[in-house]
């Protein structure tokens, strides 16, 4: 329905703020026409700021450019952009119903009535609250804000659609449905969309590829599998996910710890002896229960320790391990094993094990 | 029925009391044909007649002053109120307390100042429009006050942004998404404003010539010069003209939020 989207290019776009706030060092990035791409990095980091930038609600300091398509747009304001933005906040306006919110865009373009009405019944459909035409927008729940707020985006057609953590302010089951939603969405239209959060899980279901930000710099662009297993930076390990390090001293191919020895065939670069941390994801440790008091490590790398909690999830356990490691290890484990804190466990380490440098 | 209702009800009745007894006296005052005689001299409407034959004109006047007022109040004030709810620096600060002066310094110095600085120029001297200037410099800060109360309350910069992100221009989104939603505050701002002016006294007495005399200059007058039956029958006048007005205005503004217009008809198109 809505046309293919067109790419953007950002160049050396940095923002300072007039109170002086470095809010982003300068920013370059492509972005392919149909791509989702999702800024991801704690708060502060300057996610809003870059995607305002995009939007045109923010002007880069001098030198940076925002190109759509090939055309330099730096210069445009928001309203001259045609693109279409969902808030965190929704902003929707209260002065009108949910049908008169979806089909002000198309009012602003000068739509005729009909069309407009035609379309706006189209874009209720789709975001399936049809029912809702004629509801005062302070009569919604958080859920139904945000999907009038979509439609309203997505009424005019936009060939980029920006979004500013659109979930945040919902519940984690109402944010899982909509995420899906919006997931569909986006691919179906086939239209450029850049959207900001800072939950990791949104970011790795929506990207087709991840910008983590630190800081106002970019720590890594990549898909979401790249960022998640072979992260540029320590710091892109932490923020994905979870991350277990450890240190030891390496000798012969293997990390002594507390709890016995990693073995260290995972990495090429790793020197053979000195001091050294490696990490790992918790699903990459695979945990076997010990009964007999006397059991060893297996001689091929393993370590032993002692359970101190164990979180019950569904799908999985997750367990919290002391004395195999200098600080506590988490790990997952089947949700068919039973574990109780004191449990005595052997970590298998999953060849996956990477060379960890703490800055 | 319990204490915690019956004595909010008790006071709450006094009060009503205490406000409204006098003026239902004065309001009798006004209809009987002898007031030191009592209602028991007859009920007439002779004194009411008078005050029409009388200050007819003055009543006129007020109520052109207050029109116009409201207008010059609303094309001042609300974009004032905009732009100190925009921009929030000292300037506009500084701005926001030099608006509350008229309201801080008595009439009568506004008036004087007024009288120094235009007294020359004979015509305005002589004309309602010096009246008006002074009704504004008066009433302004109260429009810009209460239009500003209701954007700062809003998400102002939200809304606009969301406008703006769907195209519109500055016109567009100031009267279809600004204006609209703080229509609580201008309407609030404007029986402010029609209420001050309409009663205004201090400045305007200053202010008057026999010419150019308002309706509360006229009361005045007639109590310090007519029967006391003709000033009751004035206030009768003026609660006639007033109370029609202010309910008027409310109802202008209408319901303050768009629940029940969206709920009778979906399909309404709202005014731009
Ligand atoms: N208008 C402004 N004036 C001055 N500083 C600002 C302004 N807007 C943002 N900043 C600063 O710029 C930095 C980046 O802000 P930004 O809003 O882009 O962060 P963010 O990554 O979106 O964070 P969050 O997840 O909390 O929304 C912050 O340090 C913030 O304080
Ligand atoms: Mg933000």
């Amino acid at each position: 329905m809505t046309g293919p989207g067109l790419d953007i290019r950002l160049v050396a776009c940095a923002k300072t703020f007039t109170d002086g706030t470095r809010a982003l060092e300068p920013l370059d990035l492509d972005i392919a026409a149909g791509e989702t791409v999702v800024f991801l990095g704690p708060s502060g980091c300057g996610k809003t700021t870059t995607l305002r930038i995009i939007a045109g609600l923010e002007r880069p300091d001098p030198g940076g450019r925002v190109v759509f398509a090939g055309r330099d747009v730096t210069p445009l304001p928001v309203e001259k952009r045609d693109i279409g933005m969902v808030f965190q906040s929704y902003a929707l306006f209260p002065n009108m119903d949910v049908a008169g919110n979806v089909g002000y865009g198309l009012k602003v373009r000068r739509i005729p009535a009909v069309d407009r009405r035609r379309r706006v019944a189209e874009m209720l459909e789709m975001m399936h609250i049809t029912e809702l035409a004629a509801r005062s927008v302070d009569q919604l729940s958080g859920g139904q804000k945000q999907r009038v707020a979509l439609a309203r985006a997505l009424a005019v057609r936009p060939r980029v659609l920006l979004l500013d953590e659109p979930l945040t302010a919902l519940d984690a089951k109402l944010r899982e449905e909509l995420r899906i939603e919006i997931d569909r969405l986006l691919r179906n239209l086939g239209i450029t969309a850049v959207y900001v959060t800072h939950d990791q899980a949104e970011a790795m279901a929506l990207g087709d590829r991840i910008v983590v930000m630190e800081r106002g710099r970019v720590a890594q662009v990549g898909t979401p599998r790249e960022v998640y297993l072979s992260p540029a930076n320590p710091f892109v390990a932490r923020f994905i996910g979870t991350l277990n390090v450890v240190s030891g001293e390496a000798a012969d191919g293997h990390l002594h710890l507390p709890g016995g020895r990693l073995a260290l065939n995972g990495a090429g670069s790793i020197p053979a002896s000195g001091r050294l941390s490696v990490a790992f994801r918790p699903e990459a440790v695979a945990v076997i229960p010990l009964i007999n008091p006397g059991d060893q490590p297996h001689p091929d790398g393993g370590l032993i320790g002692t359970v101190t909690a164990a979180f019950f999830l569904g799908d999985h356990i997750r367990l919290v391990i002391d004395g195999a490691g200098e600080s506590a290890i988490v790990a997952l484990a089947p949700n068919h094993h039973r574990f109780t804190p004191g449990d005595r466990v052997h970590l298998a380490v999953d060849g996956g094990a990477m060379p960890f440098a703490e800055g | 029925m319990n204490w915690r209702f019956i004595v909010p009800l008790f006071l709450t009745l006094l009060l009503c009391a205490f406000l409204m007894i006098p003026v239902g006296l004065s309001v009798t005052a006004g209809l009987t044909v002898n007031f030191f005689q009592g209602v028991e001299s007859g009920l007439t409407l002779r004194w009411v007649a008078e005050v029409w034959r009388l200050y007819e004109g003055t009543i006129y006047l007020s109520l052109l002053i207050a029109v116009s007022c409201l207008g010059v109040t609303l094309v001042l004030g609300v974009p004032m109120a905009y732009v100190l709810a925009k921009r929030r620096s000292r300037l506009t600060r500084l701005l926001e307390e030099l608006l509350v002066m008229p309201v801080a310094v008595p009439g009568l110095a506004i008036a004087l100042a007024l009288l120094i600085t235009f007294g020359g120029f004979r015509e305005f001297r002589m004309s309602w429009a010096f009246i008006l200037v002074g009704h504004v410099l008066f009433t302004l800060p109260f429009m810009v006050r209460a239009v500003l109360a209701v954007l700062s309350s809003i998400d102002l910069k939200g809304l606009e942004e969301g406008a703006r992100s769907l195209g519109a221009g500055f016109f567009r989104r100031f009267f279809q998404v600004v204006l609209p939603n703080c229509k609580s505050g201008i309407v609030a701002g404007s029986l402010m404003v029609v209420t001050l002016s309409v009663g205004e006294f201090n400045l305007t007495w200053m202010l008057h010539t026999p010419l150019t005399k308002t309706l509360p200059v006229g009361l005045a007058d007639s109590y310090a010069s007519m029967r006391l039956e003709i000033g009751s029958a004035y206030t009768l006048v003026f609660f006639l003209m007033l109370v029609p007005l202010l309910v008027a205005l409310q109802w202008l503004g209408g319901p303050t939020s768009p629940r029940r217009r969206s709920s009778i008809d979906p399909n309404r198109r709202r005014r731009p």
